[in-house]
């Protein structure tokens, strides 16, 4: 999150840098190794559609085995379902067991996790990373309960609050909370110290300080950790399912397996993943739009 | 000498850490005159940035005191712009709106009265970045200029609220030795032209001379003022001057002081005895 500024001072050597290193990669040599030496370049780029190309192989191949796999008839279907068997099974649970409710209340349950940990966890470490004695204080007891299990919090969460919606949000809250504290204060220490003092010499107060340079300035790295967070509310909702649920994408994973229905179990598993995924390219769709100035180097 | 902009008297600055401290200040005193432009040299650990840091209030002194005006300084303020090395620029706002940052600032707007005002400070936004060459730039990033196009959106930002003195620390240490003769020339104009104080901090002696109306030397362990040097060179100056016999002397000076002041000599000696055990 400050690569684009340590970029910035040094944008015009390279220019310079691509002039000299013109020569060396238009010597004669066989076509096929040029190829060969772009492609392992150390942190070397490559065209767009390459890249496309790599990412869809990379997602698709496992597939590919795992439908071969199954094909040659491998597998025991019991332990392993067929691509097919789970395709199958995906539109059934759509169309007679309820797949919409199931998803709709698990990215509920999900989001209003991630959102009151967020909600809490913004300003905190915002204070955090900005008050030495708020540090001082918060800090070793956040890194404390971040490494209490958030499963083991269930037994508790059940006696204390209940068996209704609010234990779950509150297990994938626990799970997420304390992490995204941490980092938010790491991304607000990470404001560059000039740009503080830049603001000071101009005759900000604290308050402006705060609000003109410290947010915008960290904006960029917060939605990068609430991006990452996100992705690990999700893992937590299989666990937040586990009390006393009776719908929900990870309750149907667990209900599956009580009847070793493991086509159901890929599936679900697999549902999360790509909604796991779709949440990820949004959050970053998202950062490209707000924030354009990050990019434009 | 009762007209000083700025009256250093005597400061001291130790910074104490866990294991140790460090003397990186030891009674220094200088008076700078109002509009003068004064720079600063010395070999690295002089304290010639902690002293710009006390002027500016984002270091407090340990011992002595610094008039402003006559007035003491404490904290930083608007009459004390200050001009960072890099990283200092915004860069999720415009050049136009890092220009006008201090604009939203309360301490600004207090003294701004009335529609006119506000005119006036867009106006004068639009002149500095025309002075500084960047009238075709207002709306790009940052991320999207040179090293040098940064550092003079950073001045013109740094001139906004009119400071009667500028701060620059090591401004240009980062930029190739062409952008830097241009920056030069670009900074002796904002001078004549704002009647700012000036006070310059590099470890570029040339830079130095061909900037200063005075050369200040410090050196290091404890930090302090070595000695002062006028600079012989007429007001008007330009890139010609640094040629003459004048400006090359006075280089030569100054270097072979930094070199004293510095103790570093022994080094030579002690790479003179590790070569003759390898031969």
């Amino acid at each position: 999150m400050t690569a684009h500024l340590s970029l910035s001072a040094n944008t015009n050597l390279e220019p310079r840098a691509a002039v000299a290193a013109q020569p060396v990669s238009a010597e004669p040599a066989p076509v096929a190794k040029t190829r060969r030496a772009r492609w392992w370049r150390i942190r070397g780029d490559l065209p767009k559609t390459t890249v496309w190309t790599l990412a869809a192989a990379g997602l698709i191949s496992p597939f590919i085995l795992w439908w071969a796999y199954t094909a040659l008839g491998l597998a025991d279907p019991m332990f392993m379902p067929s691509p097919g068997d789970v395709l199958e099974r995906l539109g059934r649970w759509w169309s007679s067991e309820g797949l919409l409710t199931d998803i709709g209340i698990s990215v509920w349950r999900v989001m209003a996790g991630f959102g009151a940990s967020a909600l809490l966890a913004l300003p905190l470490g915002l204070y955090i990373g900005t008050y030495r004695p708020v540090q001082a204080f918060l800090e070793p007891l956040t890194d404390f309960i971040r490494y209490m299990p958030a499963v083991a919090f269930i037994p508790l969460v059940m006696l204390w609050v209940g068996i209704d919606e609010g234990s779950k949000v509150l297990i994938i809250f626990i799970g997420t909370f304390f992490q995204m504290v941490l980092m938010v204060a790491e991304d607000v220490r990470r404001v560059p110290m000039t740009q503080i003092e830049a603001a000071q010499t101009m005759g900000a107060n604290r308050s402006e300080i705060v609000k003109l340079v410290i947010l915008p300035s960290a904006r960029p790295a917060i939605l990068d950790t609430l991006r990452i967070t996100c992705g690990w509310a999700w893992t937590y909702l299989v666990v937040a399912e586990l009390v006393a649920a009776n719908s929900g994408l990870g309750y149907a994973i667990l209900k599956a397996q009580r009847y070793m229905h493991t086509d159901k179990i890929f599936a679900g598993i697999l549902l999360i993943g790509l909604i796991g995924l779709l949440t990820d390219q949004a959050f970053r769709w998202l950062s490209r739009r707000a924030f354009p100035w990050r990019t434009q180097a | 000498m009762t007209d000083a902009k700025i009256r250093i008297q005597q400061v001291g600055k130790t910074f104490i850490s866990d294991t140790r401290e460090v003397e990186a200040l030891q009674s220094v005193s200088l008076d700078v005159r109002p509009n003068e432009f004064i720079t600063f040299v010395g070999a690295s650990g002089c304290g010639k940035s902690t002293l710009l840091r006390i002027i500016a209030g984002l270091e407090t002194l340990s011992r002595g005191e610094i008039l402003l005006d006559g007035n003491p300084v404490d904290g930083p303020g608007v009459d004390r712009a200050m001009v960072f090395q890099h990283y200092s620029l915004y860069p999720w706002l415009t050049v136009m709106k890092n220009i006008k940052f201090c604009r939203q600032l309360k301490v600004i707007s207090d003294t701004v009265r009335g529609d006119g005002d506000v005119e006036t400070a867009s106006g004068r936004a639009d002149a500095l970045l025309s002075l500084m060459g960047l009238t075709n730039f207002a709306e790009a990033f940052p991320s999207q200029l040179s090293g040098g196009m940064q550092q003079r959106v950073a001045i013109a930002r740094a001139l906004m609220p009119k400071p009667a003195t500028l701060l620059m620390d090591e401004p240009f240490g980062a930029l190739d030795a062409q952008t830097r003769e241009v920056m030069h020339d670009l900074i002796r104009h904002v001078h004549k032209l704002e009647k700012t104080t000036i006070l310059f901090v590099t470890h570029d002696v040339e830079e130095a001379i061909y900037l200063g109306s005075r050369v200040v030397l410090m050196a290091p362990r404890p930090g302090r003022i070595d000695s002062i040097y006028e600079v012989p060179l007429p007001a008007q100056r330009d890139q010609d001057m640094k040629l003459s016999p004048e400006f090359t002397a006075l280089k030569r000076e100054i270097l072979t002081r930094i070199r004293e002041t510095s103790g570093m000599q022994t080094d030579l000696d002690q790479l003179a005895k590790l070569t003759a055990i390898a031969g």
